[in-house]
């Protein structure tokens, strides 16, 4: 059995006294120490997917429907003290900003030693030992001194370092990284996904990494799963993936991407806009912007199939 | 390669006062801009690309005098922006404009789209209110908007759009060399695609002369004709497309072509491996390093490096690099 295995999972919000599915019957699965890349644009229900699963969906938003088993034990079905301490053992997240995430009038260290003080029940010396060594594993130059500091006067790398060694700290069975080097430089992104592979190596956890860039995921990945409008549309090892994309929108973002199949004088664009849940066409939701669109695409949604060994797709016309 | 450039900048710096107080002195400068000379043929697209704090934005708004330059002087067809009477410049700026990266904060909330773009031909003084909405349909259509987005409001449009509404602002009053300041690095993988399009079809069609800024090498690789990779400041390493993407010198530049992470699953262990993994922050622009700022991060750092600032030299073909280890080919 995967160390992480979603089946079927719907988040909704109410807006306007309707129904948006912001997670639509997501499954995949997630074995340990290897690393699936969810995939998509703004909106597409990704880090969505990613607060269902710890539980933490903002309001008026809730998951509705389906289990999110980890070693077997669903984790929709705990009551919330229990899911309390999975959160950081079991699961715990990195996100795209970790200014936001992290407290700004206390210093680094003293975060993650209370973190260690609360999950791990440490004593207040032990705790601050290992908040440092942890800072020193995840790469910060100078740890025990550097644990003095604030946030503000960290960069933006070492304050996703810092974010990194919090969530580890818990020694958590799979990490979710919700885009985590978005918000940084590309030489700096660099040594934060070195430093992720690293960690996973390290200790076996498993990485579901979130992320908008195609470039990240055929680094990281394993697996690859691509979203839209709230529903994978495709599913496959990554080299599959990036060999053989089925399904038209997997195709036309690695075609719209510059430096990804040569130069060229222009580049193939999707056209249209990113869609919005509120007003999603009937049927197949990418089938407005779709080149190989028919007249059956929007009679139903495609069901995502097996169309070759392990890898799946939701559509109709490949 | 004979022609007078469109665009030249000679010797710009800009140094930003950090004050302390409200009328406080300053107590150190932000040295944004550091001693950047460059070159823009008619017709070209220079891709000016850096990590964030590296001066890139502040050397676009330099070259339209939107900012002054604390030092240095910038060329417009041969004359000078700095010796302008105040009339002339704005004359002037009619063919100089910017695209902003943020589509949502750079257009005016309350304002139909038709008097965002028509903005500008009012301040010029061009035509009648008549010929004028007439050239807003013109804009609209050229960027690829309906008629129908004249009477509405920005926030009626997605981020794709709204770019495109500044593209048409930007175009509005004739302009011939355009700043486009990250234009599309807010906008999602699929539109993107038909921003940077749309830029190349204007550029063809109205023979544009583009400073294209941005921290993606992806991106600068598909749109620019030359690049120049700008480091705390300075510009460290110049050259055609070709001259960058195929036989880049500087070790930051090489350094940051390795980081970019390609959308091929295959050798990528070989690629972690070759990747010269850089160490380190950025350095604070307040206190730059001494001799060449890359020093500190450089794994080839030599005595010299620490000491002496490494000049931009050009060597074979106009490709100049600033660095003492690996100088231009002569």
């Amino acid at each position: 059995m995967a160390l992480l295995e979603v089946r079927e999972l719907e988040t909704v919000f109410a807006l306007n006294g309707r129904h948006v599915h912001a997670v639509d019957h997501v499954s995949f699965a997630i074995e340990a120490g290897r690393v699936l890349g969810l995939v998509g644009e703004s909106g597409c229900g990704k880090s969505m997917t990613a607060l269902s699963l710890m539980r933490l969906v903002p309001s008026p938003g809730r998951v509705a429907g389906g289990r999110v088993l980890l070693d077997g034990r669903d984790l929709l079905a705990l009551p919330e003290r229990e899911m309390r301490s999975v959160r950081g053992a079991g699961l715990a997240m990195i996100f795209q900003e970790p200014m936001t995430a992290l407290n700004p009038v206390f210093t680094v260290g003293s975060q993650i030693a209370e973190a260690l003080r609360l999950h791990r029940r440490m004593g207040r010396s032990e705790a601050w030992e290992r908040a440092t060594a942890l800072l020193d594993e995840v790469g910060i130059p100078e740890a025990a001194r550097r644990a003095h500091d604030y946030p503000h006067q960290l960069s933006g790398g070492m304050r996703q370092r810092v974010m990194i060694a919090i969530a580890i700290s818990c020694e958590p069975r799979v990490l979710i990284a919700d885009e985590p080097t978005t918000a940084l430089d590309v030489t700096i992104q660099a040594e934060i996904l070195e430093l992720l592979r690293a960690l996973r190596e390290r200790h076996g956890m498993a990485l579901l990494l979130i992320t908008h860039d195609l470039g990240v995921v055929a680094e990281q990945a394993d697996e690859v799963a691509i979203m839209y409008a709230g529903r994978i549309v495709e599913q496959a090892p990554v080299t599959a993936l990036f060999d053989r994309p089925l399904h038209p929108y997997t195709q036309a973002l690695l075609r719209s991407m510059p430096g990804v199949t040569g130069r060229r004088a222009r580049l193939e664009a999707v056209p249209g806009t990113v869609p919005d849940l509120l007003h999603l066409p009937s049927g197949c939701a990418f089938r407005d912007r779709c080149p190989l669109a028919v007249e059956e695409c929007a009679a139903r949604v495609p069901p995502l199939e097996e169309k070759a060994a392990q890898h799946r797709a939701a559509c109709i016309r490949v | 390669m004979s022609t007078e450039p469109l665009v030249e900048a000679r010797g710009l710096r800009k140094y930003f006062p950090i004050r302390s107080g409200l009328f406080g002195r300053a107590k150190a400068w932000v040295r944004a801009v550091e001693d950047v000379s460059l070159a823009i043929q008619p017709g070209e697209t220079l891709g000016l690309v850096g990590e964030s704090g590296c001066g890139k934005s502040t050397l676009g708004r330099l070259l339209l005098r939107l900012i002054e330059p604390s030092e240095g002087d910038v060329l417009f067809e041969g004359r000078s922006l700095l010796g302008l009477a105040p009339r002339e410049l704005r004359a002037l700026r009619r063919h100089m404009q910017i695209v902003f990266q943020d589509p949502y904060g750079s257009l005016n909330p309350r304002m139909r789209v038709k008097t965002i773009v028509g903005e500008g031909l009012v301040v010029h003084g061009i035509g009648t209110r008549r010929d004028r909405l007439d050239r807003v349909r013109e804009l609209l259509g050229l960027v690829g908007l309906t008629p129908e987005a004249e009477e509405r409001y920005p926030h009626e449009f997605s981020g794709g759009q709204r770019q495109r509404i500044g593209i048409a602002r930007a175009l509005a009053v004739g302009a011939r060399f355009i700043v486009a300041d990250e234009p599309v690095s807010a906008l999602d993988v699929s539109i993107q695609a038909q921003i940077l399009n749309l830029l190349q079809d204007l550029r063809q069609r109205l023979g544009l002369t583009m400073l294209f800024v941005s921290h993606d090498l992806r991106i600068i690789e598909h749109v620019s004709d030359h690049v120049a990779v700008m480091y705390l400041g300075r510009i460290v390493e110049s050259g055609t497309r070709e001259q960058i993407y195929t036989g880049a010198r500087h070790p930051y530049t090489r350094a940051l072509l390795a980081a970019v992470p390609i959308p091929d699953p295959r050798n990528r262990a070989e690629r972690t491996e070759r990747r010269a993994m850089l160490t380190g922050d950025l350095p604070s622009p307040i206190d730059p390093p001494s001799g060449c700022a890359f020093h500190p991060r450089c794994p080839y750092a030599e005595d010299a490096c620490r000491r002496v600032v490494p000049p931009l030299t050009a060597g074979r073909g106009g490709h100049a690099v600033a660095c003492h280890v690996f100088p231009a080919e002569e």
